[in-house]
């Protein structure tokens, strides 16, 4: 390990932040998606670190790694989706402006 | 060898803050398709991070899966919603300042805590080399379920996709 695990912890963590930040703040869906992944990207370095150093299975981190980076890729192929089918009726991807459930 | 070690440590941590600058573009930038491409860069570095930390693999996966697909589909989207948006429209919604300070506590307090919990580093970890063979191995037998799980929630959503996404020819929508 060339760098201690606690910089990379803490390096993920504004990581996180900063796309929770993106997903709380963001009108346009596409841009919350975008933030999304941001996160999960985070959640992937925090699993890589730690099986890095302190597990005792050393695949069992980069496995998990793996199986995140399949279901963010289904979730972006599905929410994009729903973009695109929400766009065609609605003309609009802001989230502000989709209130047809709402009262 | 000692001083290759210090530019290695110096390559990592400028890595880190030209991530977290182009992550503050993510999120900061009103151009959405700028966003996508900062998300792209946000992603290679990543990338160098895991080839630090002895994931060539996952390395690899990460640029052919979030670079190579998934960014296309987020800029496929993009260029296809763009035109209403314009530059004008108002990209953010008025929760910003409450956001920043409930986020600054939330980093404060799971920094303290990071800094402060013992983290057990064993030698036994940090010693092992994970090979793409050992990973194989790994998905292959200790987590041959949940691999066949994924591959299903896989398949199932390419073709969820397709359907919600495909224009429907029977009947004409609201307008």
């Amino acid at each position: 390990m060339i760098i201690p695990l606690q910089h990379i912890l803490i390096f993920s963590l504004l990581l996180f932040a900063t796309g929770l930040y993106g997903v709380l703040v963001r009108r346009n869906i596409i841009g919350i998606l975008i933030s999304i992944e941001l996160m999960l990207n985070a959640a992937n370095l925090n699993l890589i670190a730690f099986s890095k150093s302190t597990s005792l299975a050393p695949e069992t981190g980069q496995i998990f790694a793996i199986f995140v980076i399949a279901i963010a890729a289904t979730a972006a192929a599905v929410g994009l989706a729903i973009v695109l089918a929400l766009y065609r009726v609605r003309k609009t991807v802001y989230t502000d402006e989709v209130n047809l459930l709402k009262w | 060898m000692e001083i290759l070690e210090l530019f290695s440590k110096i390559g990592i941590y400028a890595t880190m803050a030209l991530v977290l600058v182009f992550a503050l573009g993510v999120v900061a930038l009103r151009n959405l398709f700028h966003c996508a491409l900062c998300l792209a860069a946000v992603l290679i570095g990543t990338a160098m991070i895991y080839v630090a930390l002895h994931a060539e693999f996952l390395a690899a996966v990460q640029i052919l899966v979030y670079v190579g697909a998934v960014m296309t589909l987020v800029i496929f989207v993009i260029m296809l919603t763009e035109h209403l948006g314009g530059k004008t429209i108002r990209q953010t919604n008025r929760q910003s300042p409450a956001a920043i300070i409930g986020l600054s506590g939330i980093v404060v307090l799971l920094g303290t805590l990071l800094m402060k919990t013992p983290w057990p580093v064993t030698a036994k970890a940090l010693d092992a080399k994970v090979s793409v063979m050992s990973l194989g191995k790994a998905l292959m037998g200790t987590y041959a379920f949940p691999f066949e799980v994924i591959s299903v929630i896989l398949i199932a959503c390419l073709i969820g996709a397709i359907v919600i996404a495909k224009k429907d020819v029977s009947e004409k929508g609201p307008s």
